[in-house]
């Protein structure tokens, strides 16, 4: 990398972006950053599930079950909030290991359903009982993220751009786990399941094992990032994680991309931007279903590859300009 | 030595009312090519699929050294030395070349997610990449290395799955109609790599339509029709066999 800026610097510039960027919004704004923040990670971690070419209904409840898990344990169990959240994802992961057993015994279409309908039942189960899960009300005054000052800076997790900060921070170590994942060996078995399930395992892979491990670690994430949103709204209920959440979930990943980790999160911010910005300002927000299903539409229609592809252009474009000047 | 090492003993595969395979039996020496050839529909394929797992038999075994193979799921034969490959190109093609022949090395340098992560894993993935090179050279196929597997011509392509399965290190070798769709110059390239593959210590088993690349490489031949045991013997006995020309060609009365 001889040229300027290079490739830390981009990074940098990136990082500082990311650090300055809630400053310039307003505070409604600030608080759908942090949505989108939380968002971002649970479509990235979605993707990961599809890597073996599995794709899932139930990853929204899948979340939804990292939220409760975390709020439970501050509640009942009195655990300090940040280490609730990493148990409530290793809750996510291993209710997930638990679905894998029925439904891996199914592929493609009849996945799809089989997870859609162990999602609703545990959706359903939380509907059900008042105690400990609070019933359809869902569970109210979940302990929030403590205060804590480092050196001048003072967090206090009441305020968006604080917890931005927080949620920025785990969305962004999970992202560069889930990459690390992705660019190892057991990233390239989950590719190779994907593309021809046989072959691999005729080359000796528990093809198996692989799309349950796939569904663990992607089930893992969904929960941290329900984790994250329980204690900052400090609310749950079932209906948060209801269909239309998977439908969003969906819609982002396919108007992304899923070939590289940065499709379905430019879906999830461009739709983002659309929804909360956009139609906010032209007051159409009843519309977001019609304008989702249309975005949806146009987008297999005219984009198959998703957004991503337009990225991966631009970038070929900037490695060719490259050559040339140094040629 | 009383102990076979590829022994295959009153096989039978029944899907519903068909007989695919009928109390099959013969057994191969380590380090042969052996050829597994009859008509369409004889129960070669299926012969193939029971042996690497792909069907559990409804009767009979599979043994290699004396362990009983048959009934394992496919991944496990494969653990246990009996690499296959698939008829038509089978690869990943929308992956490299280079990582197709990398999943091939999967058995030998099992990817642990942990250290992937902690990055304890880079002598594996060293090892890994020197094994998935030396396959590719041995077919000839390094050079396209980083091309979508996809993009490569055909007899390449057939020559990458059986690179895939070579950096498996495989003790046998099922291949599945490997000369299909090659024009002879590749038939004939394709013929040279396997006697490398042979003396290189990997056991052969063919299943073939193509009789003069069969007679030209197999040193022994098991002929199937109908799900049975036709006839067995070295390519010259096979040629001359009635029973086989009978089954090929129709009885010389059908003719006359």
């Amino acid at each position: 990398m001889r040229s300027f800026p290079g490739r830390a610097g981009v990074w940098l510039g990136f990082l500082a972006l990311l650090l300055l960027l809630p400053h310039a919004l307003s505070y409604s704004q600030q608080e759908i950053l942090v949505f989108l923040t939380i968002n971002i990670l649970l479509v990235v971690s979605y993707r990961l599930l599809t890597l073996t070419g599995e794709w899932s209904l139930g990853h929204a409840v899948i979340m939804g079950v990292g939220a409760y898990a975390s709020a439970l344990y501050t509640k009942e169990l009195g655990i300090f909030v940040p280490a609730s959240m990493i148990l409530g994802a290793c809750t996510a992961a291993l209710v997930a290991l638990v679905l894998s057993y029925p439904l891996f015994r199914m592929k493609g279409f009849y996945f799809l359903i089989g997870s859609f309908a162990a999602g609703e039942i545990i959706r359903l189960l939380w509907k059900r009982f008042r105690e400990p899960f609070g019933g359809p009300k869902g569970l109210k005054r979940i302990d929030p993220m403590p205060d804590f000052d480092i050196a001048v800076w003072r967090f206090d997790f009441f305020e968006p751009v604080s917890y931005y900060y927080f949620a920025a921070a785990v969305v962004g170590f999970s992202l560069w786990l889930m990459r690390r994942i992705e660019r190892s060996p057991v990233g390239l078995t989950f590719h190779a399941v994907h593309w021809q399930d046989k072959l691999a395992e005729a080359s000796g892979v528990n093809v198996r094992a692989y799309r349950t491990l796939a569904f663990v670690i992607a089930s893992g994430f969904a929960g941290l990032s329900g984790a994250l949103l329980a204690h900052y709204i400090g609310a749950v209920n079932p209906n948060m994680f209801d269909l239309e959440l998977m439908v969003f979930i969906l819609t982002w990943t396919i108007i992304g991309g899923t070939a590289t980790i940065y499709g379905p999160v430019i879906g999830c911010i461009a739709l983002t931007i659309i929804n909360e910005i956009v139609l906010r300002e032209i007051g159409l927000e009843q519309m977001r279903p019609f304008v989702y299903g249309l975005l949806l539409i146009v987008s297999v229609l005219f984009l198959p590859k998703g957004l991503e592809s337009l990225v991966q252009k631009g970038l070929a474009r900037v490695a060719r300009a490259k050559r040339g000047e140094e040629s | 030595m009383s102990e076979k090492f590829l022994e295959v003993s009153g096989l039978g595969m029944r899907f519903g009312g068909i007989t695919a395979i009928d109390n099959l039996g013969f057994s191969v020496e380590y380090g042969e090519i052996r050829g597994v050839i009859g008509p369409n529909g004889a129960g070669k394929t299926t012969t193939f699929n029971v042996i690497s797992g792909f069907y559990k038999p409804t009767a009979g075994s599979v043994r290699l050294r004396g362990e009983t193979i048959s009934g394992l799921r496919m991944y496990e034969v494969a653990r246990r030395g009996i690499v296959r490959t698939f008829q038509h190109s089978t690869l990943f093609t929308e992956m490299t070349v280079m990582e197709n022949v990398l999943v091939g090395t999967h058995m030998r340098y099992r990817p642990n997610i942990f250290s992937s992560i902690v990055g304890r894993d880079a002598e594996d993935r060293r090892r890994a990449r020197t094994r998935a090179t030396e396959s590719l050279e041995f077919f000839g196929l390094l050079e396209r290395a980083s091309d979508r597997a996809a993009d490569l011509p055909h007899g390449h392509q057939r020559a990458l799955g059986l690179a895939i399965a070579l950096a498996a290190q495989p003790e046998v070798m099922l291949l599945d109609e490997p000369f299909a769709g090659m024009n002879p110059e590749e038939t004939k390239s394709m013929m040279s790599l396997m006697f490398k593959l042979r003396d290189s210590g990997v056991t052969i088993l063919i299943v073939e339509h193509d009789m003069r690349a069969i007679m030209g490489i197999c040193d022994y031949i098991t002929v199937m029709n109908f799900g049975r045991l036709l006839a067995e013997g070295r390519p010259e006995e096979i040629r001359t066999d009635p029973a086989v020309v009978e089954a090929y060609l129709g009885s010389a009365r059908d003719v006359a």
